[in-house]
C-alpha cells in the first residue's frame, strides 16, 4: 500500500472512532432520559407540581421539595457567587506568582474534589452546631456553598484568563488605575464566563443529597419552610427517599420518577439558561 | 551632537533593567527631544521594547522585575516614590505593537481615557473623539460608523484607532513599540505619515526593526545590541556615517 493511502486510511479509522465514542456517550445519556421520561413522563401534572405529598407521600404532589430546592440553591447563590468571583479576581489580577498563591490554588483544586459527604458532615458542626444555624435551609444552602465555592472560583478564574492581556495594557496605557482597568475593560468580557461556570456549579449543587442529608433536608414536612431557620424538603432527598426509604416502595415508584425527572429538569434547564445567558451576553459586545 | 537648540523632554540616566537575574538592559543613556521623533533599533532581543515600556512604567506590571538608574521626564525622576504612576501614563501614551481596541464602539474605545478620568460631559466627549479622530487621520473613514464595535476596523484602522485613543488623553509623550509590524505596507504608510504630524505637537519615540522606517520618521536614533546601547545620533549620521562599526555593519544590512 502507498503511503499516502495509508495514512488516509488510519485518518478515516481514527475519526470513526473517536465518533463512536461520542455516540455511545450521547446515548447512554439519551438512554438514561428515555428511561426516566418513560417512567416519570405519566406522573407529571399541574397537580404533582403544585400540591404537598398525601397520605404518607402515596399521593399528591412534590411542591415543596420542588420549593425547598429553589430556596436551598438562592443561599447557595448567594454565599458562592460574590465570593467565588471576588476571589478570582484577586487570585488572577492582582495576586502575585508566589508559593502561597500556589498553595492557594492547590488547595482549591484539591477541595473541588473532596466527596459532598464530607462537607455535610463539615456543614454540620461549623454551620448547625459552632454557628448554632440549627439544621435548618441556611444551614443546608451555606453548607452547599461552601462545596461550589471552588468550581465557582475556578470557573470564574479561568473566565478571567480568557482576556487578553492586550486590554489590560491598553487600559493602563491610558492611565487608568488597576481596579478602573478590571472594573471597565477586564469584567465586562469576564462575566458571561463566570457565570456560565457558576450557574454549572449551582445546578450540580441543586442536584446533591449528602451535603443537606444532615444540615436541614427533611423527610417530609407538612409545611413549607417561612423562615431561614427552617428544615425544607429538596427534590434530590425527596427522591433518595421515594426510591429507597419509602414503606411501599413499589407503590410510589412512579411518583421517584417523576420527581427525577423534574430534578433533571431543572438542572437541564440551569445549564442550558447559563449557555443562553452568555451566548446573549457574547453576542452583545461583538 | 546638534541638538543643542532642543529641549530634553526625556532623559534615561544609566539605565538598566533586569528580568529576575537577567539583565535587560545596561547602563542606557539615551535622550529625547520635545518634538522631535528618537527611533529605537537594533535586532531582536537588544532590550529596545524593554526600554521603551521602562518610559511609562508598563514594566511595573510584569513581576520580579527592577529597574535601576534614572529617567527624567522635565527633570522630574519618574521612578521616585511620589510619583503618580496613573499620572505619568496618562502624560505618556502608548501604542502597542498589535493594534488592541477594546471590544467596545469605536466612540467609546475614543472616550475610555477620558471617561476613567471622569468626564462625563457628553458634547465635551463627542468634540475629543472627532479631534482625535482627525488627530489620527481616521475621521473621514468612520465618522459614519461611530457606533460600529472597534473590531470590524481594518488592521491599520484599529492602530489609528489606538494612536487616537492616546491622544484623546492629550499626553505629551507617545511611545510606539513596534506599530508597524502587524499591518500591510499601505497602512504602515499611513502610521508613518501620522507620526510625521503628530511631532509637531508630541514627543515620539518609536521602537522598530525596520531600518528605512526609521530612517523615514525620526531625527535621532538610537542603536542597541544585547542590552546595549551602541550608537545615539543624528538620525541621518547613524545611516550615512555612524561613528561605530557594528552601528555600520547593522545598518547596511550585514547582520540582524
Amino acid at each position: 500500500m502507498k503511503p499516502a493511502a495509508r495514512k488516509k486510511i488510519i485518518q478515516v479509522i481514527g475519526f470513526l472512532a473517536l465518533r463512536a465514542a461520542m455516540f455511545l456517550v450521547l446515548a447512554i445519556l439519551l438512554l438514561f432520559l428515555y428511561d426516566i421520561g418513560k417512567n416519570g413522563g405519566g406522573v407529571i401534572s399541574w397537580e404533582f407540581l403544585s400540591q404537598a405529598p398525601r397520605r404518607g407521600m402515596t399521593e399528591g404532589g412534590i411542591f415543596p421539595a420542588i420549593f425547598g430546592t429553589f430556596l436551598v440553591t438562592v443561599i447557595t447563590a448567594v454565599l458562592s457567587v460574590p465570593l467565588g468571583m471576588c476571589a478570582a479576581i484577586y487570585l488572577n489580577e492582582y495576586a502575585k506568582q508566589t508559593g502561597l498563591t500556589r498553595l492557594i490554588r492547590l488547595s482549591i483544586r484539591n477541595l473541588s474534589g473532596v466527596p459532598s459527604i464530607v462537607y455535610g458532615l463539615f456543614g454540620v458542626i461549623l454551620f448547625v452546631n459552632v454557628m448554632r444555624f440549627g439544621t435548618s435551609v441556611l444551614s443546608a444552602g451555606l453548607t452547599l456553598g461552601l462545596m461550589t465555592l471552588p468550581w465557582t472560583i475556578t470557573a470564574s478564574e479561568e473566565a478571567l484568563k480568557t482576556i487578553p492581556n492586550a486590554y489590560r495594557e491598553g487600559a493602563l496605557a491610558l492611565g487608568a488605575t488597576k481596579w478602573q482597568m478590571i472594573r471597565t475593560n477586564v469584567l465586562p468580557y469576564a462575566v458571561p464566563g463566570m457565570l456560565t461556570g457558576t450557574v454549572l456549579g449551582l445546578a450540580r449543587a441543586a442536584g446533591e443529597t449528602a451535603p443537606i442529608l444532615f444540615t436541614g433536608a427533611a423527610f417530609y414536612l407538612p409545611f413549607l419552610p417561612k423562615s431561614l431557620g427552617d428544615q425544607f424538603m429538596a427534590l434530590p432527598y425527596h427522591l433518595y427517599i421515594m426510591a429507597t426509604q419509602h414503606h411501599a416502595i413499589l407503590q410510589v415508584r412512579p411518583l421517584a420518577y417523576g420527581t427525577a425527572l423534574v430534578l433533571i429538569v431543572l438542572v437541564l434547564g440551569m445549564n442550558m439558561t447559563a449557555v443562553v445567558v452568555r451566548y446573549r451576553l457574547r453576542r452583545k459586545q461583538r | 551632537m546638534s541638538s543643542a537648540e532642543t529641549a530634553s523632554k526625556i532623559q534615561a540616566r544609566n539605565l538598566n533593567f533586569y528580568y529576575g537575574d537577567v539583565r535587560a538592559l545596561k547602563n542606557v543613556t539615551i535622550d529625547c527631544y520635545d518634538r522631535k521623533v528618537t527611533a529605537i533599533i537594533g535586532p531582536s532581543g537588544c532590550g529596545k521594547s524593554t526600554f521603551i515600556r521602562t518610559l511609562n512604567r508598563m514594566n511595573d506590571v510584569i513581576a520580579g522585575t527592577r529597574v535601576e538608574g534614572t529617567i527624567l521626564l522635565d527633570g522630574k525622576d519618574i521612578n521616585a516614590p511620589d510619583v503618580d504612576v496613573v499620572e505619568l501614563r496618562r502624560r505618556v501614551g502608548m501604542v502597542f505593537q498589535k493594534p488592541n481596541p477594546f471590544p467596545k464602539s469605536i466612540f467609546d474605545n475614543i472616550a475610555y481615557g477620558l471617561r476613567i478620568n471622569g468626564l462625563r460631559d457628553r458634547r465635551k466627549l463627542e468634540e475629543t473623539v472627532e479631534r482625535s479622530l482627525r488627530g489620527a487621520a481616521l475621521w473621514e473613514e468612520v465618522k459614519d460608523r461611530l457606533d460600529e464595535n472597534a473590531f470590524a476596523l481594518s488592521g491599520g484602522q484599529q492602530q489609528r484607532l489606538c494612536i487616537a485613543r492616546s491622544l484623546a488623553v492629550e499626553p505629551e509623550v507617545i511611545l510606539f513599540d513596534e506599530p508597524c509590524s502587524a499591518i500591510d505596507p499601505i497602512a504602515t504608510a499611513k502610521v508613518e505619515d501620522l507620526i510625521e504630524d503628530l511631532k509637531k505637537s508630541y514627543t515620539v519615540v518609536i521602537v522598530t526593526h525596520n531600518m528605512q522606517q526609521a530612517a523615514r520618521v525620526s531625527d535621532f536614533t538610537a542603536f542597541m545590541m544585547l542590552g546595549e546601547l551602541v550608537e545615539f545620533d543624528v538620525t541621518e549620521k547613524i545611516f550615512t556615517n555612524p561613528a561605530n562599526k557594528l552601528t555600520e555593519d547593522y545598518v547596511t544590512g550585514r547582520f540582524g
